[in-house]
């Protein structure tokens, strides 16, 4: 929590006071402060990387990922995963209460951006007394915000792993976040942004955004594997317009769970913080730029099969990153998963991720998972 | 690394890779063009304690070398080079690669560009087994060193030494050394004018740099 005293200067022009950051830590932290690892969630991720989540009582997003003995072995690093700015599991978000009308923000919270939720992650990880961090990871989302720490912040980032993720957003992302937040808009409950007040709440909407969203993260060929022209509970076609197929009844469960866990205002701010990227516009245009003179070690990840944030995208990184002659790995993963499969299990993305942080750590001076010491 | 690393396997170290890595400074920003497992990267990391990167062509090649801890890209050296800027590193390593590129000239003069010094071993076309195979055989030489046959072969652009020092001195490169090894590594104990190399050598390691 972060008093009147203590604003948070956002990209808009706006400083936001007071605020508020919710977060959770795994592992502990040693007596250097050199094991931190911040993890950066995506879109409607949140900060239980690897608890349970308190609303859904489902385990932990990244449970594969990280724990103990896991690539991200909380053994041996301490790890923060924190709820964004704009979102809606503690961080001040649109559904926080607006200490000068005393009603939630809505519409009234200024737009935040990836910079923004950066930002106040930067201040928490200030807060916790940690100097440097030994690395930044995300997928998608979160792999945006490991880009701008690392821009940001060089000479806290010791290792940046950015997963499925790209330097802007594509005038194609842009689109399909638009058909989400018009379908939230268009829902007669959204009410201006006022629902809370007013006590209602844009399920529909809010739900055929995550319907629309949900098709992105996939691939066609996933798709197929799993639902192809499959009937749900029924032998014939009804000639009419009820969940005939199993991918309508699994996109409508789809979207019926996810309200219940998040809020659509929330999803209007954190997909326009995603619009608003672009890192080069930053650095006058240049993507090198930003990673100028950068010591930070990196691992570019990517998957075959991810069109929504596909492997060009990844490469475009790469290349500025060669540009500026960073320390730079780059994988791009065989998985028919498509974009959601830095989020399943994919072990070579574990290993992968297990032996870029041995080696990081290695360079840091630490001890990696293997060799004998604990934490 | 295009050539059957089973042909040259010399105990656990290749003998190619110990002499790059005699050639090699201490703590040097090094690039390893055509990287493939991340053997000699490794090899440099430990005992040259290099800050190393990789290029290479395949992806399980570059996952490879991620997982054991090193720094590798995915990349083409044909069209990937040029994402470098000039003198990005001490030395640029090019291990029995070269014959593989599309365009060896190109890739030599931006390895030359990147690389204050630039090290690239390559196998000796011009060694007495080929000669003799295509002139008593007529036929496109297969040896142990060289397994395959012309027409599934990944090695597109051979040259004999001679061919590759005229190349160097084209683009203003001075050889600053040059090894002439067996096809197992090992350093040819002579002291022979090229022409000698020419032919016994099965492969050679040069230290370049530019003018």
């Amino acid at each position: 929590m972060f008093g009147a005293d203590q604003p948070l200067e956002l990209d808009s022009g706006v400083e936001l006071a007071p605020w508020q950051i919710a977060y959770e830590t795994y592992g502990t932290l040693n007596a250097d402060k050199t094991n931190a690892v911040v993890v950066c969630h995506a879109l409607t991720g949140d900060q239980y990387a690897a608890s349970t989540n308190p609303v859904t009582g489902k385990q932990g997003w990244w449970s594969l990922m990280v724990g103990p003995g896991k690539p991200i072995d909380t053994n041996h690093y301490f790890v923060i995963c924190a709820n964004v700015l704009g979102g809606c599991l503690g961080t001040t978000g649109p559904a926080t209460l607006d200490p000068a009308t005393g009603s939630p923000y809505g519409l009234n919270l200024p737009v935040v951006t990836i910079r923004d939720m950066v930002r106040a992650q930067a201040r928490l990880v200030e807060h916790l007394g940690i100097q440097t961090l030994f690395s930044v990871i995300g997928g998608s989302m979160g792999g945006m915000q490991v880009l701008q720490w690392a821009a940001s912040y060089p000479e806290k980032v010791f290792s940046a792993v950015p997963i499925a993720a790209a330097a802007r957003h594509t005038s194609q992302n842009i689109a399909f976040h638009e058909v989400g937040r018009q379908a939230i808009m268009a829902d007669p409950d959204w009410r201006g942004g006022n629902y809370i007040s007013e006590g209602v709440r844009p399920t529909k909407g809010l739900a055929v955004a995550r319907m629309a969203a949900h098709v992105t993260y996939m691939s066609d060929e996933s798709l197929h594997q799993k639902f192809g022209r499959n009937l749900q509970d029924r032998e014939n076609l009804t000639f009419g317009f009820d969940a005939d197929f199993q991918i309508e009844s699994y996109l409508r469960h789809q979207g019926m769970t996810f309200v219940d866990r998040f809020d659509a205002n929330s999803y209007l701010y954190v997909t326009r913080a995603m619009d608003y990227f672009d890192l080069a516009h930053e650095f006058g245009g240049s993507l090198p730029a930003a990673f100028k003179e950068t010591k930070t070690r990196f691992c570019v990840m990517s998957f075959t099969s991810d069109w929504l944030f596909p492997t060009s995208e990844s490469r475009r990184i790469v290349q500025a990153l060669n540009a500026a002659a960073a320390n730079v790995s780059f994988v791009e993963i065989d998985s028919d998963r498509g974009h959601d499969a830095f989020l399943l299990d994919v072990p070579e993305m574990f290993e992968t991720i297990r032996g870029f942080i041995t080696g990081a750590a290695n360079a840091r001076g630490i001890p990696a998972p293997g060799e004998g010491a604990t934490s | 690394m295009i050539l059957d690393p089973n042909a040259l396997l010399a105990g656990t170290v290749r003998g190619d890779h110990k002499v790059v890595a005699s050639l090699i400074p201490q703590n040097a920003r090094v690039l390893d063009v055509g990287s493939a497992d991340g053997a000699l990267l490794d090899l440099l990391v430990r005992e040259r304690q290099v800050d190393g990167r990789g290029i290479e062509l395949s992806k399980e090649g570059v996952n490879n070398c991620v997982a054991r801890g090193l720094s590798a890209i995915q990349g083409d050296a044909d069209t990937d080079l040029t994402d470098y800027p000039d003198q990005a590193f001490d030395v640029a390593i090019l291990s029995q690669t070269l014959q593989a590129t599309r365009e060896p000239k190109k890739v030599m003069s931006e390895l030359l560009r990147i690389g204050k010094q630039v090290v690239v071993s390559i196998p000796n076309f011009a060694h007495w087994r080929n000669r003799v195979q295509l002139l008593l055989r007529g036929r496109m030489p297969v040896t142990k060193y060289l397994p395959y046959e012309w027409y599934d072969t990944p090695n597109i652009h051979f040259c004999s030494l001679r061919d590759f020092v005229d190349l160097c001195k084209e683009l203003d490169a001075d050889v600053e050394k040059a090894v002439a090894l067996s096809a197992q590594g090992n350093k040819i104990p002579i002291n022979a004018p090229w022409w000698v190399w020419n032919i016994v050598a099965e492969q050679a390691v040069f230290l370049l740099k530019r003018d």
